[in-house]
């Protein structure tokens, strides 16, 4: 809902007075994307230098059960192994399986999207309905048992199968797009002017809907690593990877609950949840500052007598 | 008419691409899952002897070509001979499902539907305030809704349940320690919404900031619109033009994208039942990839999917009546 908003925007459209430094600096002065960017950078950082100062994650032997201490600081598991080791190293699967999956579904999402947009005709006609098919049958029945079926473990065909299924929505959007684009006077002067497709397609057309593009990764991003949480606590995990939703299911099948080692479920949701907040953010601020229509301002506000 | 013929045909096209696909994965199983699943029925009990060919016919592993077997399938799919469940030997799996997708209905729409009208009108509220103290609640909407159901499911067992406060049920959806039998009694009743309590609350806390977040981002747009304006100008009460002005159009695009959040919502609710050990088809569905009842797997995530083609049609139709202009055929 919130990707397609942005497509209400004019590509390049600007306020009065308005240049390309002014939404710059309206970008800086936006504190949910400077909170959605420390967020995000903290759990990149953590991904990509955290596991070197760890101690190995799946090391047991140390108390079990163990509460949050000096030594462990957010205390052991059942069989002794330290949470907060493997909270860190999990970062890193976690991360990737988002931005791989997001980054094919963005991909595959630009083709079928700009592709049917710009063709239009049959070919429009049968990839729009592809994607309004992809987009209204549920994606984790699907995921589950294509999982449960081929019983492949490993990160890529988890990104591959996620990303195959997630791509519809972007599409949908960047068909809008691509429709509202190809008929202006630059396109068609390019076009006129004989360049190739390739050139009309990804100097003139893309940089326009980049900023959806940016927003449908961000999206992605958060839709991948819920799925991939929920499919490994369910079990469809690979148990040699730690991640999050690994965390969670080795913790629930250990009964963790029962035991009530809070600290053992609670950080690896809440790192989901967390990263999923930073994520969100940004894409939240880069929509008020692409689209105007959502723009607050703060001292209009004793103009229009509605707002009061 | 003819809008109600495309929507039809649409979701006409999408239930078979469904059926297509719950016919064409099963490909995807290494070995023959046939015999696995026979020798696993014939440990748990007497077999009947033509499950063999009836799971064949199913999983479309039959002889001849694609186009004999996808006959087979569609013949068998046709006389709803889904087979036997193999981790509930000999329960057949119509039987599973029929038993299970009530409750999964029943907790998942009503959650669902209260979730929506919360977020609507909260939305709503929070759009009309714009710029004000209440705009603070976005980001905690985006934590909310960036939380793993099931993870929040966990939490509220936690807290409610098993360890802080002992007031509510953890698990089931029933009292099944007691003689309770699932029937139209007060006492069934009473404890069946009592269990359904935890696992309603985190598809509602879950789910309500999408709906806020999408309400409240039109109603801020739709305020910059002229006619919004020009209804301040003529100085209609605040209360009318927040609702019957700009709400009423700024709702349309949550509508609209009801498909995607239901889609979510089901996701959501899958992994959220295992955690409840909810008697719902989410729950059988993770029991079957446990225990690689195929047959079961098949038949639920079909039903999953018609369902949740269905409640689209539905909400698709109730779309054209809202909002006349969609009614137009292009």
């Amino acid at each position: 809902m919130t990707a397609s908003s942005i497509a209400v925007a004019e590509p390049g459209a600007r306020l009065p007075g308005e240049g390309r430094g002014g939404r710059l600096r309206a970008a800086f002065r936006s504190r949910r994307l400077i909170v959605g960017t420390a967020i995000v950078g903290f759990f990149v950082l953590v991904a990509v230098i955290g596991p070197f100062f760890i101690s190995n994650p799946n090391q047991i032997g140390g108390p079990q059960y163990a509460g949050p201490s000096l030594h462990y600081w957010l205390g052991t598991t059942q069989t002794g192994q330290d949470v907060f080791a493997q909270l860190v190293v999990s970062t890193r699967a976690s991360l990737e399986i988002g931005v791989g999956a997001a980054l094919l579904a963005a991909f595959v999402s630009i083709v079928i999207g700009i592709t049917g947009g710009y063709a239009g005709g049959i070919v429009d006609d049968v990839l729009s309905l592809l994607s309004n098919v992809v987009l209204v049958i549920p994606t984790l029945p699907l995921v589950i048992v294509i999982l449960a079926y081929v019983k492949s473990n490993g990160l890529l065909p988890l990104i591959v199968i996620i990303a195959l299924t997630s791509w519809a929505a972007s599409a949908r959007v960047l068909r809008a797009q691509t429709l509202s684009v190809r008929n202006r006077e630059y396109v068609l002067s390019a076009r006129a002017s004989g360049e190739r497709l390739w050139r009309i397609v990804f100097v003139e057309i893309m940089p326009n809907e980049l900023p959806i593009i940016v927003s449908n990764f961000i999206f992605g991003m958060i839709f991948a690593i819920l799925t991939q949480a929920a499919l490994a606590f369910i079990g469809l995990g690979d148990p040699t990877l730690l991640t999050w939703g690994n965390m969670l299911n080795i913790a629930y099948s250990d009964e963790a609950l029962a035991i009530g080692a809070w600290w053992w479920i609670i950080p690896p949701g809440l790192c989901i949840a967390l990263l999923g907040m930073g994520l969100a953010l940004i894409n939240f601020s880069l929509d008020e500052l692409l689209n105007p229509r959502l723009r607050v301002y703060r001292r209009a506000r004793a103009r229009t007598p509605g707002a009061l | 008419m003819r809008f109600l013929l495309r929507k039809v045909g649409f979701y006409l096209i999408a239930a078979w691409v469904a059926v297509t696909l719950n016919f064409l994965l099963p490909q995807l199983i290494p070995g023959n899952p046939v015999e696995v699943l026979i020798a696993k029925m014939q440990q748990a009990g007497p077999t009947p002897p033509d499950e063999a060919q009836i799971l064949t016919k199913l999983l479309g592993l039959g002889t001849g070509n694609i186009f004999q077997k996808y006959w087979g399938y569609l013949d068998s799919l046709a006389h709803l001979r889904l087979g036997l469940s193999v981790s509930d030997f000999p329960t057949p799996v119509a039987t599973e499902i029929s038993s299970s997708i009530y409750w999964t209905l029943i907790l998942v729409g009503t959650a669902t539907v209260i979730s929506f009208v919360l977020g609507i009108v909260g939305g709503t509220l929070v759009g009309w305030k714009r710029g004000s103290k209440l705009d603070a609640i976005i980001p905690a909407t985006t934590l909310l809704t960036a939380m793993p159901y099931f993870w929040f499911g966990l939490i509220l067992v936690y807290v409610f349940a098993t360890n802080v406060f002992h007031i509510l049920p953890a698990s089931n959806g029933y009292n099944t320690n007691s003689s309770l039998v699932p029937g139209w009694s007060w006492a069934f009743f009473g404890s069946a919404v009592q269990h359904a309590i935890l696992p309603a609350l985190s598809i509602i806390v879950t789910s309500v900031g999408g709906w806020l977040l999408g309400m409240r981002n039109m109603m801020v747009a739709t305020l910059s619109d002229d006619y919004v304006v020009a209804a301040e100008a003529k100085g209609l009460r605040s209360s009318r033009i927040m609702i019957g002005y700009a709400a009423r159009n700024a709702v349309l695009p949550s509508i609209s994208g009801f498909a995607i959040s239901l889609g979510f919502v089901v996701s959501g609710a899958i992994a959220m039942e295992y955690v409840f050990s909810y008697p719902g088809i989410g729950f059988k569905l993770v029991q079957a990839v446990g225990s690689d009842d195929y047959p079961l797997m098949q038949g639920i995530f079909l039903v999953i999917t018609l369902a949740v083609l269905a409640a689209n049609l539905i909400v698709d139709l109730l779309y054209g009546v809202i909002d006349p202009r969609t009614r137009i055929a292009r």
